[in-house]
């Protein structure tokens, strides 16, 4: 029982096994000279991890007792998420080495916050959703301030780590609540609880509860930590809080909502439509004023976690899928981006001003072009990729018969719209300044071209993204 | 031959990859190779597409040279060209050459120019192809970004405002009617465009918060796709982006924008909203046609005033493309023929009269009408191109503007006499606004100093506007060019849609 159990945990249990090790090893060698070392088998671990899940044969796994489920939702998030944080562990590590901030301390805290984020998918009950979500939280409050003698830094991290705690406990009190009323904390039997009806303390709990999920995907109106540590924190940590854990908790919202209050998705599905508008509003209206990329970058989140949650309020098969396309195309984009803010620097000091940008066409074509094709990706232009997520996430709101949020969806894209344009604008059309430095090499700046051209082959079959995501909708919707 | 539509439609793209990927250098020579390639891949273009107009039988009313595949989440890639949208094939990659050749004089970021341009014929062949629901949408939506840029890069000293503006409102425009595609999808299951002229969507009554929406799905599908290809036309009152993106555009983005791009919202038009909503449109043509009268005169006024060259023939774009609008929902025959061939015709004079506006451009750089006059007398031969696309533009017999016009009125006549009434005023504007422009720029005395030393039309200029003249007298003449292709499929269009109609309303129109 308990082998079995084990092997259905294998890759969380490797990893943490890894991280432990890791750590043991490195404060026992070299200590921050072996930060280089430690980041590559990192990566190297999540990637092994990530092929031991796709390769993993399909269908529904369960251990130790239904409090964790290993089914193809679980593995489809699983995968993005390792490979997003793998991807931004290798391409922030030349980064890290140049602004002194290679300690071997941040490879391991991201591993150890991945488990987290593995563990919050996979959960079957309410307790292993809280010990995902906490393992997470915790070591993400730790690298926002991970660079101890800046204060903008440590101020992110406070930030963070106040409000986090908040939203932690109002979705333990949720827990409790329907706890109970529902006197179980295992989904499946808060189902069946749910199944004819909900009593009114299981509703009260359900509110609670995704209000701490909506404060983990920065939704409206639980976005105001976003862009302070988002622009507080250092640039490789910004990019990693903006793809994996953003999917890990879409992919948790996903898996409460239908999991356990699958039956009364009329009564979950108006509040989430709700947040969604407005965080799209929100996101594309208060990014116009930005400045600071990562900033806009901010806003930019909040209003494509509007877009995806249409996807999880439509409350369909089709809705999932929509979402967790959205979201993996979400990831790819941000980690494009990120790559290329980390390489904006003058005079090799790292800059985040969006007016640097200004003429950056000159400085570097290719690169340039990349940029634009992500910038016009998030907008939602076709023929970028970006353009068929926002076209599954409004299908599956048309489908659901909400005609109204999908044409509220389209509204708020056009008004992000113009900060995306804003972008390009600077790159390609604006004045002389003193130009950027012409960063070439590395990791980062590779990953930058590769995502641009990703944005524009991504058209002829999405890389197989949609029917994968259909496979692992259909393991969560039933 | 089978795949010829695909061929046409990505030639122009592979020669932008060949340039984008394998031109190095800006110098005098790579620069020449650029314009050499794009020109050579724009006439090879044109070359084949001649096949596609051999091959095209008019008497088939179907959809011809039909090609398919499977694509990403249920949607499908499928091509094909039928009588209405052939012919706007042929002008895409009839100007296209011509276009490109124009701007030989170019010398900043060649390369990434003409990378622009060939990008842009590739999307603009999509929107004519395109049978599935979502490709087309793809490549309408596409073809903004080139757009934006060519504006952006390349415009004038406003061009930040002109870009921005073209951009969003054409985008928000067009979301809308994204919205409404996904509707149809998931009323009738397929994207299918040939499938979903034959599905009939729901003209039931329904409320949305408490107000009534008459025509029902249909309605609100009409105007979803009218609020995207009124903004495209344009038509009054969301024409404005229009004079502002062709004042800062480069001469050739002029050309294509107003040959072109602007026959997408009437390509649109025909078909989806009149074959697909046919009842929707049924209810709203008088409204359509009001705005079209209120077009043409208004902006027939505003051109007048005009003193800008360029913002004087966008607006007389404006006006002529309300001749088209009132024509297609005129819903007769000698109506949408007249509003198609109007488009073709349109095309060719448009983009005349922008590079005629060039070759001056050119040589003063300002559009300013006030810094010319009396050029006559040191630019005969410009004296008489200007003077022949004018007259054109007005609407001369025996040019192709006036079957145009003619065909138009008379379709108007037929749906709502006092509508042609009004509209016909516009023909007498027109004539007011073109002639005196002709009279300031040209004629006179030439007394400005700066213009003493201007030289007439180079060989190259006379060869690029030759063609234009060819066929603008061409069809002038022998009109029959088009309506023989364009004839038939318009009447099945026609025919399905009065079949769609709930009988009494047949009768209504029929006494009406």
């Amino acid at each position: 029982m308990t082998s079995a159990d084990f092997s259905i945990v294998l890759p969380e249990f490797l990893l943490a096994v890894y991280s432990l090790a890791a750590l043991l090893f490195a404060v026992y060698t070299g200590k921050d000279k072996v930060a280089g070392l430690i980041t590559w088998t990192t990566a190297g671990a999540f990637f092994v991890a990530a092929v031991i899940l796709a390769t993993r044969p399909a269908g529904a796994h369960e251990a130790f007792n239904g409090m964790f489920i290993d089914d193809a939702f679980a593995r489809f998030a699983k995968v993005g998420i390792l490979l997003a944080g793998a991807t931004v562990l290798v391409m922030s590590q030349d980064y890290m080495k140049k602004h002194d901030m290679l300690k071997f301390e941040y490879p391991i805290i991201v591993a150890l916050s991945t488990i987290g984020m593995m563990v919050m998918v996979s959960a079957g009950d309410l307790m292993a959703l809280y010990m995902g979500l906490e393992l997470m939280s915790l070591a993400l409050y730790v690298i926002a301030s991970f660079r101890r003698d800046s204060v903008r830094s440590s101020e992110a991290g406070l930030k963070y780590f106040v409000l986090g705690s908040l939203s932690s406990g109002l979705l333990l009190y949720g827990a409790s609540l329907t706890y109970g009323f529902a006197g179980t904390t295992n989904f499946a039997g808060i189902l069946s609880v749910v199944k004819d009806g909900a009593p009114l303390g299981v509703l009260f709990g359900l509110v609670f509860m995704i209000t701490g999920m909506a404060f983990k995907v920065s939704a409206v109106p639980f976005h105001m930590w976003t862009p302070d540590v988002y622009e507080g924190a250092p640039t490789p940590v910004t990019a990693f809080f903006a793809t994996a854990p953003k999917l890990a908790a879409m992919a948790l919202f996903a898996r409460v909502l239908h999991d356990a209050f699958g039956g009364i998705s009329s009564d979950w599905s108006q509040v989430v439509a709700l947040i969604a508008v407005a965080s799209m509003f929100l996101g594309a209206i208060a990014g116009i004023g930005q400045t600071d990329i990562k900033r806009l970058m901010a806003y930019s989140s909040i209003s494509h976690m509007g877009f995806a949650l249409i996807g999880v309020a439509s409350g369909t098969v089709g809705g999932v899928q929509a979402a967790l396309i959205y979201m993996a195309i979400y990831v790819v984009m941000n980690i494009g981006t990120f790559a290329f803010i980390m390489t904006m620097e003058r005079d090799g000091k790292p800059v985040t001003e969006i007016k640097a940008l200004n003429r950056y066409w000159q400085v570097n074509p290719t690169k340039a072009l990349a940029v634009l094709f992500m910038m016009f990706s998030m907008a939602g232009v076709p023929p970028m990729v970006g353009f068929f997520g926002k076209l599954a996430v409004l299908q599956a709101a048309v489908e659901a018969n909400m005609t109204w949020l999908a044409t509220a969806g389209v509204i708020a894209s056009v008004i992000g719209a113009f900060y995306y344009l804003r972008v390009v604008y600077y790159m390609f059309f604006g004045s002389e300044v003193e130009p950027l430095d012409n960063t070439k090499g590395g990791v980062a700046n590779a990953v930058v071209l590769v995502v641009g051209l990703v944005m524009l082959v991504g058209i002829i079959n999405l890389f197989g993204v949609d029917t994968m995501a259909m496979t692992a909708a259909e393991a969560l919707v039933r | 031959m089978d795949y010829v539509l695909s061929f046409i439609i990505f030639l122009p793209a592979v020669a932008a990859l060949v340039l984008a990927l394998f031109l190095r250098g800006d110098d005098e020579i790579a620069q020449l190779n650029a314009k050499r390639l794009a020109l050579f891949a724009t006439v090879i273009t044109f070359l084949i597409s001649l096949f596609v107009i051999a091959q095209f039988d008019a008497s088939d009313t179907g959809f011809q040279m039909v090609e398919q595949a499977e694509w990403i989440m249920g949607l499908q890639y499928k091509m094909g060209v039928d009588g209405i949208s052939v012919l706007f094939v042929m002008l895409t990659t009839f100007l296209m050459p011509l276009v490109i050749w124009s701007t030989w004089d170019m010398k900043v970021r060649v390369k990434e120019y003409m990378i622009a341009f060939l990008l842009l014929e590739t999307l603009m062949l999509g929107v004519f192809c395109a049978l599935d629901l979502m490709l087309f949408y793809v490549f309408f939506e596409a073809g903004l970004i080139p757009m934006f840029l060519i504006i952006g890069i390349w415009g004038g000293a406003n061009r930040i405002y002109a870009s921005f503006k073209f951009f969003l409102y054409t985008f928000i425009g067009s979301v809308l009617m994204l919205v409404a595609m996904i509707a149809m999808y998931m009323d009738a299951g397929t994207t299918d465009i040939v499938a979903l002229m034959a599905h009939e969507f729901s003209t039931d009554t329904f409320s949305i918060l408490g107000v009534q929406v008459v025509g029902g799905m249909q309605m609100l599908a009409f105007l979803a796709f009218f609020a995207s290809f009124a903004v495209k036309m344009p038509m009054w009152p969301v024409h404005t982006w229009l004079p502002d993106a062709h004042v800062q555009a480069p001469t050739a983005g002029s050309v294509v924008l107003a040959a072109i791009l602007l026959k997408m919202g009437g390509y649109g038009f025909l078909r989806f909203s009149i074959p697909m909503f046919p009842v929707a449109s049924h209810m709203m043509a008088d409204v359509i046609l009001w705005m079209s009268a209120i077009a043409i005169v208004y902006t027939s006024l505003v051109a007048l005033v005009q003193s800008d060259m360029k913002k004087l023939i966008a607006y007389s774009s404006v006006a002529h493309m309300g001749y088209v609008t009132a024509g297609i929902f005129s819903l007769n025959q000698q109506g949408v023929d007249g509003a198609i061939f109007q488009m073709i015709s349109h095309g060719f004079i448009s983009g005349a009269l922008f590079l005629s506006v060039g070759v001056i451009y050119d040589r003063m750089h300002t559009r300013e009408i006030d810094a010319y006059g009396g050029l006559v007398n040191r630019m005969p031969a410009y004296a008489l191109v200007f003077m022949f696309f004018t007259m054109a533009n007005v609407g001369l017999p025996g040019t192709s503007g006036f079957v145009g016009e003619f065909l138009t009125l008379m379709g108007m006549f037929q749906a709502n006499t006092w509508v042609a009434m009004i509209a016909t005023t516009g023909v007498i504007f027109s004539a007011a606004y073109a002639l005196w422009l002709y009279r300031r720029v040209v004629m006179g005395e030439l007394i400005k100093e700066s213009l003493k030393t201007i030289k007439d039309l180079t060989p190259r200029e006379k060869w690029i506007i030759a063609p234009l003249v060819a066929m603008t007298l061409l069809l002038g003449i022998y009109p029959s060019l088009v309506t023989d292709i364009i004839g038939p499929s318009v009447e099945v269009l026609l025919h399905n849609y009065n079949a769609a109609l709930p009988t009494e309303t047949v009768a209504a129109a029929v006494t009406h």
